[in-house]
């Protein structure tokens, strides 16, 4: 299983801190695509995604336990 | 414990008090606090939220990052989270190095490089809604690399 973060106009949209499902095997991109699909999610293109706290590109295969999480541009400072 | 996030308010000479060392001839110290008026539009209070343990980890990284770019420096950053009202605090960033123009130049580059790599989100609250903020430069974060000339302009 894994647990997917939602943060920001992402959290509002799904409505939920973070879902848990079953993503190994599949891309970053793949699941980002899928999710941004259920969830009608805004603005997608500009969201980068991290996997165990590091960033990670779209190609990346997820595995079993991995943590992901979906990182709109942040706006700290 | 140089690079946290803080659910309560930051003291400031704490953040400081952090990066004090023999060497230094400076200490810069930024402080980014939450202003009113944006082009126009009054801030009511502001909602920070973060990936904590995430941000963490990309507040240490520019730590390294610096360390590697100006040698003998030390840094400390502090960044809240939660409601904050107009004045209070956002983050404390205390740079010591020998020598001064070091100090100024490190500072300067870990705000820019919070605006670009750590996973913090601001939430504005106007007199007429709400909305989370994308970067202020309406450009895409990048997770590596240093700031460009632009980013240097806010």
């Amino acid at each position: 299983m894994n647990k997917v973060l939602f943060f920001a106009h992402l959290r509002d949209a799904v409505g939920e801190e973070f879902l848990r499902l079953d993503a190994a095997g599949k891309s970053v991109g793949e699941l980002k695509a899928e999710l941004a699909a259920n969830y009608d999610l805004p603005k997608m293109d500009s969201v980068m995604t991290a996997v165990n706290e590091e960033f990670a590109q779209d190609d990346e295969v997820i595995q079993d336990g991995d943590e992901i999480a979906f990182i709109p541009p942040v706006s700290g400072g | 414990m140089n690079f946290q996030i803080s659910k309560e308010p930051i003291d400031i000479q704490s953040v400081i008090d952090k990066v004090v060392q023999r060497n230094a001839g400076a200490i810069t110290t930024f402080i980014g606090t939450v202003r009113e008026m944006t082009k126009g539009k009054k801030t009511l209070f502001l909602i920070y939220d973060a990936y904590e343990a995430m941000a963490v980890k990309k507040l240490e990284q520019i730590g390294r990052e610096i360390e590697e770019r100006w040698p003998d420096s030390q840094v400390a950053i502090t960044h809240r989270v939660g409601r904050l009202d107009i004045t209070d605090i956002a983050v404390v960033i205390a740079v010591s190095t020998p020598h001064r123009a070091d100090a100024y130049d490190a500072n300067r580059y870990a705000i820019e490089r919070i605006k670009e790599i750590v996973p913090i989100w601001k939430k504005e609250h106007w007199e007429d809604g709400e909305e989370w903020m994308g970067n202020q430069l309406e450009t895409v974060a990048y997770p590596s690399g240093k700031p460009e000339e632009g980013d240097l302009n806010e």
